[in-house]
């Protein structure tokens, strides 16, 4: 790892120098930071116990969330299919493919809450851009990771298939399909459990679900409604992270 | 010698071949239609007005045109912001690995003291890693007020259970031998723990971070859309005011310091392992 004892010492050094910079570079209001941890004991004690009495807004929230979730990730499944087979150095001609491939890399650049910006811009506030935001990601997402597979199915079938005259098409659901379906659905399974957690909080900008009514509660200073949202999110991720492990647990 | 017995193969009733039993068909039809049925009530319930999506393409044309060309005259001003979302990544991420150890050590079956502790441990991770960084940034900004303070103690908050779970995973299939010779000699826990189990689980902790750090780059550019400091605020506030070609410029400078950050880690963990 990094040479010897001196080279590593000297990175060690490096970072520390480079941690102190940062934090002289950054701009920092000390005397506010003090004040904070005084705060954090007051949120702390506003926030409990939390407030579930308008556990109908909680409940419509987290629902939209979920909904916009699985929505998400079969209208992300079916974009992502001539995504894949686009970015897939074996199937696709080198234009299409180097184009796909930029689409994906740039793509993945942006995080969800950029993404989502731009669709509350161009579609209003509301679920419905959150749901073309996860789509988006989600597709992708799966046609990186499909594409992948795609290129290393092994050839021996493709060839096969050709060799009797299939079409393309062919080709593609008879040779490449049986190859990857399993693993595919291995990746779609997991990128729901991401959508799940990503949808919790695209609604910051306005994009509907669990998330707009946390930023919400948040600006009235609603902090025990807050730590209720708190609880349902972290609770609605580790169900869908125990979700998404026995579904692909099973899938092997 | 009575009549002749017909072979064993023909009295059975010629059956073709199936891929899946009938049971195993069954429960592939009724999963997949379960499937079909949560996704038409998720979008039906969506309310979708299909109308919005008619003109969309043109919608996107406009919002596309009022972006091009890029407004190159205000990267100078972005240059500052970017540099700071830089350091609150790798200053998050550095309180994180600090925090990482000691959670980590409480959330791995071998080596937490007992069956309270570790429920600490594991209820530590659950929680840092089942809010997102942004949320995690709204709750520190009510604390310190908006900043890059706010964005530091996001990033750290949501890394320390990334960066736990997967050391804790390390601590418990670390070899069982050097843990042996080290407690043979004497050593107190302390000395077991600092001696024979975190050289073993230093490169995942250092490689963990690495991959973490790359990712929180990601993270903090948006991390200024709730006052958290970084490139996020001036990229909302652009777009709050419809300055197109600015965003334009934002967006590309994002991406271009995304990549750089993946390469440079993907960089750093080939040199690791």
């Amino acid at each position: 790892m990094f040479g010897g004892p001196w080279q590593r010492r000297t990175l060690l050094l490096i970072f520390a120098a480079y941690c102190v910079w940062s934090v002289r570079d950054l701009p920092i209001d000390y005397p506010r930071v003090w004040r904070g941890f005084g705060r954090a004991a007051d949120m702390l004690a506003r926030m409990w116990p939390p407030d579930f009495s308008r556990w109908q807004i909680l409940g419509k929230g987290m629902l939209e969330s979920i909904q916009m979730a699985i929505a998400a990730s079969v209208a992300g499944a079916l974009l992502c299919i001539p995504l894949a087979l686009c970015a897939a150095r074996n199937l696709a001609p080198t234009p299409l493919y180097l184009a796909a491939r930029a689409l994906i890399v740039v793509g993945r650049t942006f995080h969800e809450v950029i993404v989502a910006i731009l669709f509350v811009k161009l579609f209003g506030f509301g679920a419905v851009a959150g749901m073309l935001t996860l789509a988006f990601s989600s597709a992708i997402f799966l046609a990186k990771m499909i594409a992948e597979d795609i290129e290393n199915v092994r050839p021996g079938p493709v060839e096969a298939i050709r060799a009797t005259g299939a079409r393309f098409g062919q080709v593609v659901v008879f040779a490449i399909v049986p190859q990857v379906v399993v693993r595919a659905l291995g990746v779609f399974i997991y990128r729901i459990d991401a959508n799940l957690r990503h949808s919790t909080v695209i609604g910051i900008v306005g994009a509907g679900g669990i998330g707009q009514t946390l930023a919400a509660s948040f600006t009235r200073y609603d902090y025990d409604f807050s730590a209720a949202i708190l609880l349902c999110i972290a609770a609605l991720v580790a169900l869908g992270e125990w979700f998404s492990d026995w579904v692909r647990r099973r899938l092997r | 010698m009575s009549g002749v017995t017909p072979p064993a193969a023909a009295t059975r009733e010629r059956r073709t071949w199936q891929r899946r039993s009938r049971g195993a068909a069954l429960r592939a039809w009724l999963a997949f239609a379960a499937a079909a049925f949560v996704t038409a009530w998720s979008v039906s319930a969506l309310d979708i007005e299909w109308a919005f999506f008619a003109d969309a393409h043109a919608q996107a044309a406009d919002l596309l045109g009022r972006m091009w060309p890029p407004r190159w005259a205000y990267l100078p001003q972005i240059v500052k912001p970017l540099v700071e979302t830089i350091h609150i990544a790798t200053l998050g991420t550095a309180i994180a690995v600090v925090f990482s150890l000691p959670v980590a050590f409480l959330a791995a079956r071998n080596t937490t003291a007992n069956r309270t502790t570790w429920l600490v441990g594991r209820g530590i991770l659950v929680v840092s890693r089942s809010v997102n960084t942004v949320i995690w940034g709204l709750v520190f900004v009510a604390v310190f007020g908006p900043g890059p303070v706010a964005g530091i103690c996001a990033v750290a908050a949501r890394s320390v259970g990334f960066l736990a779970k997967l050391v804790a995973e390390a601590i418990e299939e670390v070899q069982v031998g050097q843990v042996e010779a080290i407690a043979a000699t004497g050593a107190r826990t302390s000395q077991v723990w600092t001696m024979a189990i975190l050289p073993q689980v230093l490169p995942v902790l250092v490689g963990t971070a690495v991959y973490r750090w790359d990712i929180n780059v990601r993270e903090s550019s948006v991390l200024g859309f709730v006052g958290a400091g970084g490139i996020g605020l001036y990229l909302y506030a652009s777009i709050n005011q419809f300055a197109w070609q600015q965003v334009t410029v934002i967006l590309i400078a994002t991406s271009v310091i995304v990549l750089a950050s993946e390469a440079l880690s993907a960089f750093v963990r080939s040199r690791i392992s």
